[in-house]
């Protein structure tokens, strides 16, 4: 492990800023002149880039000893979860779309969906 | 104040059913007589400081072996049962089982051989041989070890657990699917049971993968690289690399089911904005991992099964790594070819359909392989050859039938009738199975000392073999004429009947098998002092584990080798290296310990109060299990060193 | 030998934790499919305050900085100052822990509890289990102050508290995306 005051101030100033920026874009987004389009996409970005900080800054990922298994392990493990989560988005989204119960939540469904 | 104590534990739940009162009393019996033997013997304090105690890779993977077999007993008895019924139930007869009994066994029965056997036998064969491929005297976390294989015994008690209270296990097919499995309709404690077993015996899983994991990453001897590694190791470490990306998924998912049941919420329930579709996809999710989690090991027991007995080394070493990190990362790329049919419509089935093909070519890439290594080599038509050359034949044979239901259309024809039963079963059975028995004879002098009877060994394949053509074919050809599975009852004019009777002939065969098997190893036992291995090295094996002597000192290598190739110990055989005067060190080896006993008994308990409802008992369970895990933390004496004079003493000796 | 020992544990640590994101994705990937599911109920859009939401992310930040000095002072081997940066850690997760709480039941007496619909069963369920595992935390380092009380800096103990921060930071990594995606994205849409 090789710690360093300096590593944890820089993560945690950034991630403030991150944190900060993300709230005020939801909380006023007429200061930012953002629309829905820009806000989602916005706070999502915000979310990878304060998670590379804080694996960056506070576990020291990048200064792993020797072949980076523990970095290797990470990036598979995202990748997973990537599968999973957007995956599971795909699937469940086509699935409710054609196996919708009653007729009048199918109804609501498409028209919310503006059909596929 | 009785429901304080019992929560929702009534009279009702202990044995009153022919089958719970046979099976109870079987365990009683059973249970007496073992105990009987050892309090004989007086042999009860060696059972628990040479066994139950052990850190030892090599005890605790004879004692996964011996768990697995008892519970492979249970699961074959269920399919003889599932079969029974089948046979007989047509027309106006409704068989000897009601329907909801048979549901139990259809469902016990696969939970059963695919978490407690053939995860018990290859984590049995893992510990046994990973350590020694790799030139290593332990795993990397004992405790750990050691505490896997109690969650998984813990696990396997709590699957048997129904017949003596509650009296009913799941009904709803080995994977429970909502909304039967949820609380409106199976209000009783047999889903209960199943996700408490399950998450029992996957915790231990889940800690069996991160333990390989980290072994074979970390522990490896000096100079084996990891394209130096043997084919068991590589596959082995990709099985466990599934492990640990896929259970987790079970796990949560279970317990979305158990949320929905215990505390009334409704993730998928079929109101209240429920998904049930959602259950489906997740748990098939960590479902189509798990049986590739089942097959590369297996994989990987034939690649060294063929190369030592082909007297060649492995064909395309580099393609097989490769074609084995490719199945790896691609079995989680299909998971929705298990519900083709559930709606999700043509774009997504048709990703997943060709995905599904994909997977198939490094599988073939791997076989093209294994009968390249074969060419031109000096076959000896040993047992586990035999094993190896029935699993090439079968597992093309229900590959195929894998490769037809990887389309779409005809998946619609063939989801859940007798033809997906059958293509499944063949998989398992020729690749894990059939492993399995490769590795346990192929091994078995390397753990044992002494060589499994051949003759007996080879009359037990072709009955195996033959056994399994008779059972299963016939169901490939029930499927294409329409039998769903899970029938418990049918009409006369299917026509089904004389092909359920054909089956039942092939099951007699592998019920012959089985016995055989048994008489193998009883014959075996008796006849060791013939059939002794002396040198370490019965078949001419090339890797690690043969430059040991057998049965394998406790501390594996009185000298840690080093290693500079592939089949390092085929090469120094061959250049003939002379005996190099060894020099003997300290050796820090883990010392026994009873508290992954008591940790898997409170999580045992907790798992039980959470079935029965009772709070008193379930805080009781987890306060014990965190305090294990504390109380352990502070224990710093968890090894001892054994002097090199003792060392040079034992080898002196051997 | 210390040293590889060290590398060992940590590594598997880290795979465990590997594991644990992993549930976290399925917690997310059912909060994703079953958040508009609201039965008629309240949504995201209703009940989240943002407020309170930045209010818990600030101190499970702080704390996860706090943490940082915690482990600093363990790597000078300086075990008072290690044991004063994991006291401010407690109480600063107890007090996440209790907002937290505090809004729960403010959920509850409104009726909206985690039985009233399916995205409310997946917000307590996912949340839930975050702060589950904060409370474990909460627990670890409770039993960290000890054992450094009684044994001081060794290796073993160090070890135990480069994994206790590894855990500790993969909390607050979860929750990025816990106030991303459940909050933020509740009143953005």
């Amino acid at each position: 492990m090789h710690a360093t005051l300096k590593s944890y101030i820089i993560g945690f100033v950034l991630s403030l800023l991150f944190t900060l920026t993300a709230f005020s874009l939801v909380m006023y987004p007429g200061f930012f002149h953002a629309s829905y389009g820009v806000i989602v996409p916005g706070i999502i970005i915000l979310a990878v880039i304060q998670l590379l900080v804080q694996l960056i800054f506070f576990m020291h990922l990048a200064t792993e000893d020797g072949p980076r298994w523990k970095l290797a392990a990470l990036v598979s493990t995202i990748g997973i979860i990537l599968i999973v989560v957007v995956g599971s988005i795909w699937i469940m989204n086509h699935l409710n779309y054609n196996m919708m119960a009653s007729p009048a939540d199918m109804n609501t469904y498409i028209q919310s969906q503006d059909g596929f | 104040m009785i429901h304080f104590i019992f929560g929702t534990l009534t009279w009702d739940a202990l044995p009153h059913v022919w089958y719970t009162i046979g099976a109870t009393a079987s365990i009683a019996v059973g249970g007496l007589f073992f105990a009987g033997l050892l309090t004989y013997y007086k042999r009860w304090t060696w059972l628990w400081k040479e066994w139950l105690t052990s850190t030892d890779p090599k005890k605790i993977g004879i004692m996964y072996i011996v768990m697995a077999s008892l519970m492979f007993f249970r699961g074959a008895l269920d399919a003889a049962m599932i079969w029974l019924q089948q046979s007989i139930s047509v027309g106006s007869s409704q068989g000897y089982l009601d329907a909801t009994h048979f549901q139990q066994i259809f469902t016990a029965h696969g939970d059963i051989m695919v978490f407690f056997v053939a995860m018990g036998f290859f984590f049995g064969l893992m510990n046994l041989i990973i350590p020694l491929q790799i030139g290593s005297r332990d795993l990397a976390f004992p405790f750990l070890n050691s505490l896997g294989f109690w969650l998984y015994v813990a696990g396997a008690v709590f699957i048997n657990m129904f017949f003596v209270i509650g009296g009913e296990f799941a009904a709803s097919g080995w994977l429970s699917l909502p909304p039967l499995s949820e609380i409106m309709y199976s209000p009783g404690t047999g889903v209960d049971y199943w996700v408490w077993s399950l998450q029992i015996s996957g915790l231990g899983t889940l800690l069996g993968g991160i333990n390989f994991l980290v072994t074979i990453l970390k522990m490896r001897v000096k100079g084996m690289t990891l394209m130096k590694m043997p084919m068991f190791t590589w596959t082995s470490l990709c099985s466990m690399a599934l492990v640990i990306v896929s259970f987790p998924v079970l796990t949560a998912t279970t317990a979305l089911l158990w949320l929905d049941r215990f505390f009334g919420m409704h993730f998928f329930t079929t109101t209240a904005g429920g998904n049930p579709m959602m259950y489906v996809n997740l748990i098939w999710m960590w479902g189509h991992p798990e049986v590739y989690i089942l097959v590369i090991p297996a994989f990987g027991i034939f690649s060294e099964v063929v190369a030592t007995f082909s007297g060649k080394r492995i064909f395309g070493y580099v393609s097989m790594v490769c074609a084995t990190i490719c199945i790896t990362l691609l079995s989680f790329l299909v998971w929705l070819h298990h519900f083709f049919t559930m709606g999700a419509g043509a774009d997504v089935d048709a990703f997943f359909g060709i995905m599904t093909g994909v997977i198939a070519i490094p599988t073939a890439v791997q076989i093209f392989n294994w009968i390249a290594t074969m060419f031109r080599g000096r076959i000896r038509f040993t047992t586990p050859m035999m094993y190896f050359m029935g699993f090439v034949s079968l597992f093309t044979f229900g590959g195929m039938a894998g490769v037809l239901l990887s389309v779409p259309g005809a998946d619609f024809e063939l989801h859940n009738s007798l033809f997906l039963v059958a293509h499944f079963h063949t998989m398992i059975v020729s690749a894990a199975l059939f492993g399995i028995f490769a590795g346990i004879t192929y091994w078995c002098p390397k753990v044992m000392g002494f060589k499994l009877n051949e003759k007996i060994g080879r009359w037990a394949f072709w009955l195996w073999i033959v056994g399994f053509f008779a059972s299963f074919v016939p169901l490939y050809i029930l499927g294409f004429m329409g039998a769903t599975r899970r029938l418990d009852h049918y009409a006369a004019t299917t026509g089904y009947q004389p092909f359920f009777i054909i089956a039942g002939i092939g099951i007699c065969i592998i019920a012959a098998a089985a016995l055989v098997q048994v008489w193998q190893a009883i014959v075996s036992i008796k006849e060791r002092k013939q059939n002794l291995d002396t040198t370490g090295d019965p078949w001419d094996g090339r890797t690690l584990e043969w430059s040991t002597r057998s049965p394998v000192p406790f501390y594996n290598f009185a000298v840690l080798p080093e290693v500079d190739s592939r089949d390092a110990f085929w090469k120094a055989k061959k250049a003939g290296k002379s005996a190099e005067p060894v020099k003997y060190e300290d050796v820090e080896l883990p010392k026994n310990t009873a508290m992954a006993i008591y940790l898997s008994g409170f999580v045992f308990l907790f798992g039980f109060a959470a079935v029965w409802h009772i709070g008193w008992l379930a805080a009781v369970g987890l306060v014990g299990s965190v305090a294990c895990v504390i109380v352990r933390s502070f224990d710093e004496h968890t090894e001892y060193i054994l002097p090199a004079a003792d060392i040079e003493k034992m080898e002196k000796m051997a | 030998m210390e040293h590889a020992t060290d590398d060992k544990h940590i590594f598997g640590f880290w795979v465990y934790l590997m594991t644990d994101l992993i549930i976290f994705g399925v917690l997310f990937a059912a909060y994703a499919v079953l958040q508009g599911n609201t039965f008629g109920g309240p949504s995201a859009y209703d009940l989240f305050s943002l407020p309170t939401a930045l209010a818990n992310t600030l101190v499970l930040l702080v704390s996860s900085f706090t943490c940082g000095l915690a482990m600093l002072a363990a790597q000078s081997k300086k075990v008072n100052q290690t044991i004063a940066w994991l006291a401010v850690t407690l109480v600063l997760g107890a007090t996440f822990l209790t907002l937290e709480l505090t809004e729960f039941s403010r959920f509850i007496a409104m009726g909206d509890s985690w039985q009233r619909s399916a995205f409310l069963s997946s917000f307590f369920t996912l949340v839930g289990t975050h702060g589950l595992h904060i409370a474990v935390g909460l627990l670890w380092i409770v039993v960290a102050i000890v054992q450094l009380k009684l044994r001081g800096l060794t290796p073993a103990v160090t070890s135990k508290i480069v994994r206790f921060t590894l855990f500790w930071h993969f909390l607050d990594i979860v929750w990025i995306f816990i106030f991303t995606m459940v909050y933020l994205m509740g009143h953005a849409i």
